[in-house]
């Protein structure tokens, strides 16, 4: 909203910008995005700066200093180990954010592509692919990334190649759909007339058409990453110990939950506000990218 | 109709094909000998080392095994959990009960908040209430449900000691973790039906309802709401799945038993026949619930049948 209020109040200032920078700004009016964004940069600075904000090492132990109170010293206390919140927190945000931007990166690039072709050869092969897109879709939500970790053993990365393989079906069916519709338009009939071969023509006319799409579903599904992200950390299958995350320092605080409460409320106050930058972030980019919804 | 009911038919049966032979395939992708990992710290012993793989029929072709698997599954064996000392069945039946109550409730929670938040947001397009419920559901779908517990817990066992906090499957200890877990699906569900209404709103026979006379109410209660019945119904299908795996961490902070921490507990262990068993009983009744859902489409708008 900050953003919103700062530009000026019709286009005639923006004329001598570029167009790319003038279709930028006029997004940023839209209120959620700005508050979504706003939201993301500032927690990404805190994490980004986390060295200059706490001089504490997140891994340090102080068996003088366990169960702190939060305080001067300490502003989000400290656990179990004496180790300073404000250090696991902001040290741990950098793992939590940089593993669901991970995810979702791994599962768009993977599933466009798988789209793409399924798209573009249809027949056999397209039917195939997208009946094993279908088999994957009839696992709920987080349970399959559960089966892929039990297969491959808990871990972060391990983690986060479980949850970018189930969004590989969600994207690939989007895609696939999308790329039927435009492969059947004249352009591309032209394209291929004047010898463009099937991958030149998927990444010079067919992609950038449902690069919007992607997108969009990029952060929508971006908080959904975090949330399961998170909470394989919570459930002991995600990051393994001392290495601070959201979901892990979550879990480390519920043991002492009553005894310490700042262990629980401050990790859980940034994951919370992180999802929901991204969410308010997610819903404005469809709103102005994506043209068929319009309430 | 008939035609319709076959067609479904035959999709989930050859979707229960897809998951069965995909859950089957898992342990076969385990790095390794399957043998060694299903025994874990028993493998030292070579008898039992050689019944297992005899059961397991390894040495046969793995079309076979699958079949052999199918059989067995379908009188009931899923095999024995090594790490447990008991057979997967006895782990099954013993844990099913609390999600089942668990999933029952919070389903009814998760649908009919989402319904009072979707409808009041869609009835006030625009104004304060519309904003103040999709921003509401924009928060519930934002916090981790995990979170969301732990909050809960330190709420009411601190301050407000009126649940049970912890174990307990009675109805004191239902409460905390089925509203837990319905809560990370209303947000869903308030958007989905908001919209719906908004949608069944424009339709032509609303607004002729509307123009020869009918009272506001009269016209959302039997215009408007009947057409939204079908997207509601999709809703209750698509939470039925996210409840269910839901449960592995709503279960783990409320430590309740079922089948969500046995879920996890046999990932940890590596116990693998029974993570084979829960993931294959969750993806089958997701998958049922939505034959079910399939089903009824058809008894709210006949339409969808004669297509």
């Amino acid at each position: 909203m900050a953003i919103a209020e700062t530009l000026p109040a019709d286009d005639s200032g923006l004329a001598a910008k570029t167009p790319l920078t003038v279709s930028v700004l006029r997004a940023f009016r839209h209120r959620s995005l700005a508050a979504g964004t706003l939201i993301c940069v500032v927690l990404a600075a805190l994490v980004i700066c986390a060295p200059l904000l706490t001089g504490f090492d997140p891994a340090k132990q102080s068996a003088m200093e366990t169960f702190q109170a939060p305080s001067l010293a300490h502003p989000m206390g400290t656990d179990a180990f004496g180790r300073d919140m404000m250090a696991r927190v902001l040290y741990g945000g950098r793992v939590t954010m940089l593993a669901s931007l991970a995810v979702v990166v791994m599962g768009a690039i993977a599933g466009t592509i798988l789209g793409l072709v399924a798209g573009y050869a249809g027949g056999a092969a397209g039917f195939a692919i997208m009946r094993l897109v279908d088999l994957l879709l009839a696992f709920p939500g987080i349970l399959l990334a559960l089966a892929i970790t039990a297969i491959l053993g808990p871990g972060l990365v391990n983690g986060i190649i479980a949850i970018s393989i189930i969004l590989v079906p969600v994207y690939a069916r989007l895609v696939e759909g999308a790329t039927r519709e435009i492969r059947s338009l004249p352009f591309v009939d032209a394209a291929i007339v004047l010898g463009a071969g099937p991958i030149r023509v998927m990444a010079t006319h067919i992609l950038p058409n449902v690069m919007s799409s992607v997108i969009v579903m990029t952060t929508t599904w971006l908080g959904v990453a975090a949330l399961w992200i998170t909470a394989l950390g919570f459930i002991g299958l995600g990051v393994q110990p001392p290495q601070p995350e959201w979901g892990a320092i979550l879990n480390d605080g519920q043991m002492f939950l009553t005894l310490a409460w700042w262990m629980t409320v401050f990790p859980g106050v940034f994951l919370s506000l992180f999802i929901i930058g991204v969410n308010l972030m997610g819903d404005g980019l469809r709103d102005v990218l994506d043209p068929t919804i319009a309430d | 109709m008939l035609s319709y009911v076959a067609g479904r038919l035959a999709a989930i049966v050859a979707l229960a094909f897809g998951i069965s032979g995909l859950v089957f395939l898992m342990l076969r992708l385990i790095p390794g000998d399957p043998v060694m990992a299903l025994l874990g710290t028993q493998a030292a012993n070579p008898e039992v080392v050689e019944r297992l793989r005899r059961q397991l029929g390894l040495d046969e072709s793995m079309a076979s095994q699958y079949v052999t698997w199918l059989g067995n599954l379908f009188r009931g064996d899923f095999g024995y959990s090594y790490g447990q000392q008991r057979p997967v069945s006895e782990l099954i039946a013993a844990n099913f009960p609390a999600t089942l109550q668990l999933t029952v409730c919070a389903l009814f929670l998760s649908v009919l908040l989402g319904l009072a938040i979707g409808i009041v947001a869609a009835l006030k397009r625009n104004r304060a209430a519309d904003t103040l419920g999709m921003g509401l559901a924009l928060a519930l779908m934002s916090i981790p449900s995990f979170w969301l517990g732990l909050l809960l817990i330190l709420l009411f066992a601190v301050t407000w000691p009126i649940f049970d906090v912890v174990g307990g499957t009675g109805f004191k200890g239902v409460v905390l973790p089925a509203v837990t877990l319905a809560l990370g699906t209303v947000g869903f569900n308030a958007r989905f039906i908001r919209s719906s209404v908004l949608s069944a709103q424009t339709q032509k026979h609303v607004i002729t309802a509307r123009a020869k006379g009918l009272s506001r109410a009269t016209v959302f209660l039997r215009h408007v709401l009947r057409n939204s019945l079908l997207p509601i119904l999709t809703v209750v299908g698509i939470q039925v799945g996210n409840l269910l795996s839901g449960t592995v961490v709503v279960e783990t902070v409320f430590s309740r038993p079922g089948l969500g921490r046995l879920l996890v507990d046999a990932i940890l262990s590596k116990d693998y026949l029974t993570v084979q068993a829960v993931v294959l009983i969750i993806a089958v009744i997701y998958a049922g619930a939505n034959f079910v859902v399939d089903l009824c489409y058809p008894l709210l708008d006949p339409r969808i049948a004669r297509r």
